[in-house]
């Protein structure tokens, strides 16, 4: 149970900044002029101010920001993530019901950033000064600097609309919704552009960490060692050298964790995703706060249990810490 | 009871006429899928307590009512299979079909109707859409005698499918129907009954077996996919994933599809919508207060260069605050075609000399997010226009919509571009901004120019209980042309509304609410899809 105390701590440091990125959020959000009445009330094409003035008691609008800010914390503390306005139901239920599409691509795509990054940071670090080398330095900066939101676009126009090979929009097809296999096989085919688009920039920080890492390994005096000792140089590269140069590249995913919900929102409204990060844009736009805060809280806490997960996989791979941690 | 108006049609006649409008003599096909894009979501399908079109598409499907219009305001048979108006204008006696069954096979009855006439007017944002009625009478199962306060000319209007759903009394008649659970799973009597939703993906319709129109609908599903971002759709469209496009009214995108060959592009119907795209001024503000400042900046606007430059042609001109497409518009009104010079002459008498910079004076101009063809890019081209009068104009934008009527609805403004509805009848969408009591601060699309004319208030408060067509158009028309003179608003132009479909796909919506009614009519010409 070595490792049981500093976790402890970890949660308890996770669960004070929980509570202050609520507040933080809800206080931020109130700046933003307007509110989801004035939303609903222009999507209706106009109203009465009766029925603006109900709407807005009804959904305690009305009151004080420091009494929705008091009321709000007390229903969070409770595990009540309130309740939507603009669709007049609980928030859990609509995050419940596009969890699984976020989960699918963002962990799809970070798997594929992984693999693939990695992959091409080894090969361009044993040749450091080969052809291959250079072409990840260029694809890494091009995919870095690209929004991910052109990337995406550009995506479509290539591979969905000049040559058809993806579809366009969403999850399924909707118009005839496949059965079992089929409907496994359609979301796969589905999920090919996004994930990539959002796979993209990872691919070129991971590949660009694990290149400099690896090069750095292998020029660290056990590997000579274990050169000198007459070691196949496979052996050298996948089993002395690689398990050390992954470490950044793990602190670096479990890092980026919480950016990759953010580039999720954009890469869910560019291919019409129908996952979280649309929600919260949506949300944004439709000054549903309730849900919009619960996103935060989720995406939070999701970069918490990341974080944590992190610190977990660094004490397996590096025994170093493991002793420290007494 | 003196009967003025009497329509004995039986429903197989009425649905017979309603389809001879535009289909040709083969016969319909049966069954396919019809895929409808839209880019916004709704809040739920219940439209008696939701206007809007993201909610009257799926809810015209999904239930039926009282009456339903063809392309040319003709009212026809829909639920209410006859009806009559009493002479002096404060009864009206529906006399319903008898085989009408909802989805759950209960049948419906007067009670329904009843139920559903006191809902949409407790619950509806269009206030004075039925705020005349008094009282609604069952004195059978299929009779209902609605009573008003006061002649209310707009009610067989407001009888459309887009405003009056008829909603079954066992399933929503219990409870707070704001939170009604069916209001997601809606139970209606319309052709085509709820299926499944996906939150913010699709909305599953299928074919209603029951239908008490026979023969009717001729499509098996209907699926109305949410596609947010606007490009997304368009690249779908141009694929082939998405069948219909209603309500498309980006410029761009409608020229852009007019190119492709598999597609039709139409802008018939959607007379009843009525948007009307606008510049507005604060008239409670120096100098806008003045009249002839208002007439000067409206001569210096060049309209016709929005409606063929900027918006491409495809937007048609709006020449005052009611849409040529209505039984009620007048054209004889002061058009302001362009003079710069006049329009300096009329600041230079007002006293508003040039500064030596120039300037006169400066105005913001605010515009609705969005859609930057008929809102920023107008605004913008108002900057320039307006230097040439000697006016500064600054273009304040807003990152979305709440924060824009926000700003206007408390009058923190000088002049805003904004897009109206008609909704039909000027009762229900065009009073609201001129009527000086419906000056009320913090409610968008009131008065919100604060404009205040009695004699505009007297003329819309006797079109509102006049009966005669031709007594209520002559009111309407003295009141177009004083509204336009007092300019509380410069009028540009009618948003464009077309609808995209594939080639073969028949009897796509031309009545007066577009696609936001009932279609029953659609077919594949190839049977399926």
């Amino acid at each position: 149970m070595r490792h049981a105390y500093p976790i402890a701590i970890r949660l308890v440091q996770s669960l004070a900044l929980l509570v202050c990125v609520v507040v933080l959020n809800f206080l931020l959000i109130q700046l933003a002029p307007g509110d989801t009445v004035s939303v609903i009330v222009g999507e209706m094409g106009g109203a009465s101010p009766e029925t603006i003035a109900a709407l807005k008691a009804e959904y305690g609008l009305d009151q004080s920001i420091p009494a929705q800010l008091g009321i709000y914390l007390g229903k969070v503390l409770t595990g009540d993530l309130g309740y939507s306005h603009y669709f007049n139901r609980p928030v859990l239920g609509l995050i419940l019901e596009r969890l699984p599409a976020t989960i699918l691509l963002v962990v799809t795509s970070l798997i594929l950033a992984f693999v693939v990054g990695t992959a091409l940071g080894i090969f361009s670090a044993r040749r450091p000064k080969g052809i291959l080398s250079h072409f990840v330095t260029v694809f890494s900066l091009a995919g870095f600097s690209a929004p991910v939101f052109w990337t995406g676009l550009m995506m479509l126009i290539v591979f969905a609309s000049l040559i058809p090979l993806f579809p366009v929009s969403g999850m399924a097809d909707v118009a005839r919704p496949g059965q079992g296999l089929g409907y496994v096989l359609d979301v796969l085919h589905h999920l090919v552009l996004p994930a990539v688009t959002l796979g993209m920039i990872y691919v070129a920080s991971y590949s660009r960490l694990s290149r400099t890492s690896m090069l750095d390994v292998l020029s660290a005096d056990y590997i000579r060692t274990a050169r000198a000792k007459g070691l196949p140089e496979r052996r050298v590269v996948y089993k002395h050298a690689l398990r050390n140069a992954l470490l950044p590249v793990v602190t670096m995913v479990g890092m980026e964790f919480g950016q990759l919900f953010a580039g999720a929102v954009l890469v869910e409204t560019v291919f019409n995703w129908p996952g979280l990060g649309r929600l919260a844009y949506e949300s944004i736009l439709r000054r549903d706060y309730p849900t919009l805060l619960a996103i935060l809280l989720f995406s939070a806490m999701l970069v918490m249990v990341a974080n944590i997960l992190t610190d977990l996989a660094y004490r397996l791979i590096d025994p170093r810490i493991r002793g420290r941690g007494r | 009871m003196n009967v003025i108006h009497r329509l004995t049609l039986t429903t197989a006649l009425a649905a017979a006429i309603a389809s001879a409008s535009t289909v040709g003599h083969a016969a319909p096909k049966e069954g396919g899928t019809l895929v409808i894009g839209s880019t916004s979501t709704p809040r739920h399908f219940n439209g008696a307590i939701q206007s809007g079109i993201a909610t009257a598409v799926p809810s015209t499907q999904i239930f039926a009512s009282p009456l339903r219009y063809d392309d040319q305001w003709n009212p026809h048979p829909y639920l209410a299979k006859s009806w009559e108006v009493s002479k002096d204008g404060l009864t009206v006696t529906l006399h319903l079909v008898e085989n009408a069954k909802f989805h759950d096979e209960t049948p419906v009855t007067s009670e329904d109707v009843k139920f559903s006439i006191e809902t949409i007017k407790k619950n509806h944002p269009f206030k004075t859409m039925l705020q005349p009625v008094t009282s609604v009478e069952t004195p059978d199962a299929h009779t209902v005698v609605i009573h008003f306060d006061h002649p209310h000319p707009a009610f067989l209007l407001a009888m459309s499918p887009a405003l009056m759903p008829i909603l079954p009394e066992h399933v929503y008649g219990q409870g707070d129907i704001k939170t009604n659970p069916a209001n997601l799973k809606p139970v209606g009597s319309g052709p085509f009954e709820f299926d499944t939703y996906k939150q913010g993906e699709y909305i599953k319709l299928k074919k209603f077996d029951d239908f008490f129109i026979k023969g009717k609908p001729h499509l098996d599903n209907i699926v109305i996919q949410i596609i947010g971002d606007e490009n997304n759709l368009m690249l779908s469209t141009e694929r082939g994933d998405i069948d219909m496009v209603p309500f498309l009214s980006a410029v761009r995108d409608i020229e852009r599809l007019k190119k492709d060959d598999n597609l039709v592009v139409t802008d018939a119907g959607y007379d009843a919508i009525g948007p009307i795209n606008w510049l507005a001024f604060n008239t409670r503000k120096q100098p806008l207060d003045k009249v002839e400042v208002r007439q000067a900046i409206a001569y210096a606007v060049d309209r016709d260069f929005i409606v063929k430059k900027l918006l491409g042609g495809f937007a048609p001109e709006a020449t005052g605050p009611i849409v040529p497409e209505s039984p009620f518009y007048s054209g004889d009104v002061d058009k302001f075609a362009v003079d710069i010079d006049k329009a300096n002459q009329m600041l230079d008498d007002a006293g508003l000399k040039k500064g030596s910079d120039g300037s006169r004076f400066s105005l913001t101009v605010d515009y609705i997010p969005g859609d930057p063809e008929q809102q920023r890019n107008i605004a913008e081209y108002l900057r320039s226009q307006l230097r040439r009068v000697g006016i500064t104009v600054n273009v304040r934008s807003a990152p979305d919509f709440p924060t824009w009527a926000q700003r206007i609805s408390s009058y923190d403004f000088d002049m805003t571009m904004d897009n109206v509805y008609n909704w039909g009848d000027p009762i229900i969408g065009v009073d609201r901004t001129y009527i000086s009591s419906n000056i009320r601060p913090n409610v968008i699309w009131s008065n919100t120019q604060q404009y205040s004319n009695p004699k505009v208030d007297e003329l819309l408060e006797k079109a509102a209980t006049e009966t005669d067509p031709e007594k209520r158009a002559e009111l309407y028309k003295e009141f177009q042309k004083i509204v336009v003179g007092d300019v509380p608003i410069y009028f540009l132009n009618e948003t464009p509304m077309y609808t995209v479909y594939k080639k073969g796909l028949k009897n796509a919506p031309t009545s007066i609410w577009g696609a936001a009614s009932p279609l029953d009519d659609v077919y594949w010409d190839d049977g399926s899809n």
